[in-house]
């Protein structure tokens, strides 16, 4: 396991919250905050393996509750729904295609807000619900969309810089090697 | 494809979970106040940077400038003094009044500069974090005010942070009283999602003669918010139930989407 990338990945989720939590540029221009953390669970399920998967779930859920006035735990499920079904079928993704990080982005980014919602609302919580809903649903969805591409590169980028490499096995074994010679054996 | 350990690592996620979700209250609080403890680092990393900035522009300032500051400075602390003398004339003559009809004395309001650190990432909540705790004096429930007018209320308190519920969050309602002649009071609840200088002032009675323009004022009833804070101006109204009681929309005076320093309110 290459421990260095579930490091990096739970480190941008940490800032990653951080960051949603001090800026507030997104709120001015597009009327929502954008969540960062589904758009970083699909690039986990897709590259790394299963503890990554369940840490970033725990962590990040965690992580965006503590700073928030969601109840304790309550963004953990979201994030492990979006994240298992990926990492299941992952053989079947074709996740170095942009276009398939977007889609997956765009469809982990809707799906996390509605089910902490349907949570909240389940749990008889009472939120700031209404038509604008609606459109922080769409922003969060289409800003997660084009950031998954971005984490991707980052991420990648990243771990090239930083991490080392797995070691590859070569093909060539010098006892399986057919010695050819004039000599008579 | 679907091995054990698959399973088990989800079940472990769920488990973790559903624990949390179904601690009590108080310990969920305590949970999450130390889990967000871990982000004081960056947040203090935050601030120095944001005023690295003001700092080197303090730094260039040209003496003349200088001057000038502390030339309107002076002429302001000047016209502050008068206002003052006038307010304590103000003051003693609203005591001799309430000692002549026996009421009960007034205590001013005693006020805590904070600053605010951080936003709730969530877009269906309205709070913000600030820098003040529980060994500030901080307790649940003090009102929050900038110059303008109402903020919210503490709604739990860490020991170096803690964080605020806007008006405008179904968690923060506040009873409020229209200044016409009726002085029609209503309970300010949650407003728009996208816009949030405006919230919903309702259960005003039906026969409530609001105008646009109108201030509203907290009314004191509740115990939490102390009367006559400034909430806002009315911007207009409707009839609701058919016409069992009336509701307001209420511009608020505080800009609660720029908010960089608050007043704590203790009593």
């Amino acid at each position: 396991m290459n421990i260095f990338r579930t490091i990096l990945i739970l480190a941008c989720a940490f800032l990653a919250v951080f960051g949603e939590a001090t800026l507030s540029a997104p709120r001015h221009w597009l009327g929502a905050q954008v969540d960062l953390l589904p758009a970083l669970m699909v690039y986990t399920a897709l590259i790394a393996d299963l503890p990554a998967v369940a840490l970033l779930a725990v962590l990040g859920g965690l992580w965006f509750d503590a700073l928030s006035a969601n109840p304790l735990g309550l963004s953990i499920m979201p994030l492990a729904v979006i994240g298992w079904p990926i990492y299941l079928r992952r053989d079947l993704i074709l996740r170095d295609l942009p276009f398939a990080q977007l889609v997956l982005g765009a469809a982990a980014s809707a799906l996390a807000p509605a089910l902490a919602l349907l949570l909240m609302l389940s749990g008889g919580k009472e939120m700031l619900l209404g038509w604008g809903t609606l459109w922080q649903w769409l922003v969060m969805t289409g800003a997660g969309a084009v950031a998954t591409p971005f984490i991707f590169s980052l991420m990648e980028a990243g771990n090239r810089a930083l991490g080392y490499q797995e070691r590859v096995e070569a093909g060539f074994r010098p006892d399986r090697e057919i010695q050819r010679s004039r000599r008579k054996l | 494809m679907f091995k054990q350990k698959n399973y088990l690592a989800l079940g472990a996620v769920v488990f973790v979970a559903i624990v949390l979700l179904s601690l009590p209250t108080r310990a969920t609080a305590h949970l999450k106040l130390a889990i967000g403890s871990w982000f004081l680092p960056l947040f203090g990393l935050a601030g120095a940077a944001q005023q690295l900035p003001a700092d080197l522009a303090d730094s260039v300032l040209s003496r003349r400038e200088l001057l000038h500051q502390v030339d309107s400075l002076r002429r302001e602390n000047q016209q502050l003094k008068e206002q003052q003398i006038q307010t304590v004339a103000i003051a003693r003559e609203n005591d001799q009044l309430r000692a002549l009809f026996n009421w009960r004395k007034t205590m001013p309001w005693r006020l805590k500069l904070a600053k605010v650190v951080m936003r709730d990432p969530a877009n269906w909540w309205r709070t913000i974090q600030i820098d003040l705790g529980s060994r500030d004096g901080l307790t649940n429930d003090l009102p929050v005010i900038t110059d303008a007018g109402l903020v919210g209320r503490v709604s739990s308190v860490s020991l170096t942070h803690s964080q605020v519920v806007l008006v405008g969050d179904p968690n923060c309602r506040v009873s409020a009283l229209v200044e016409n002649a009726a002085r029609d009071m209503g309970v300010l609840i949650a407003g728009g999602t996208l816009d949030t200088s405006l919230v919903e002032l309702t259960y005003l009675a039906s026969s409530a003669n609001l105008k646009s323009g109108q201030s509203v004022i907290t009314s004191g009833l509740g115990g939490v918010f102390p009367p006559g804070i400034p909430i806002g101006q009315i911007v207009d109204s409707r009839s609701v139930e058919y016409g069992l009681y009336t509701d307001a929309r209420v511009k608020l005076n505080a800009n609660l989407g720029s908010l960089e320093q608050v007043w704590v309110l203790f009593p």
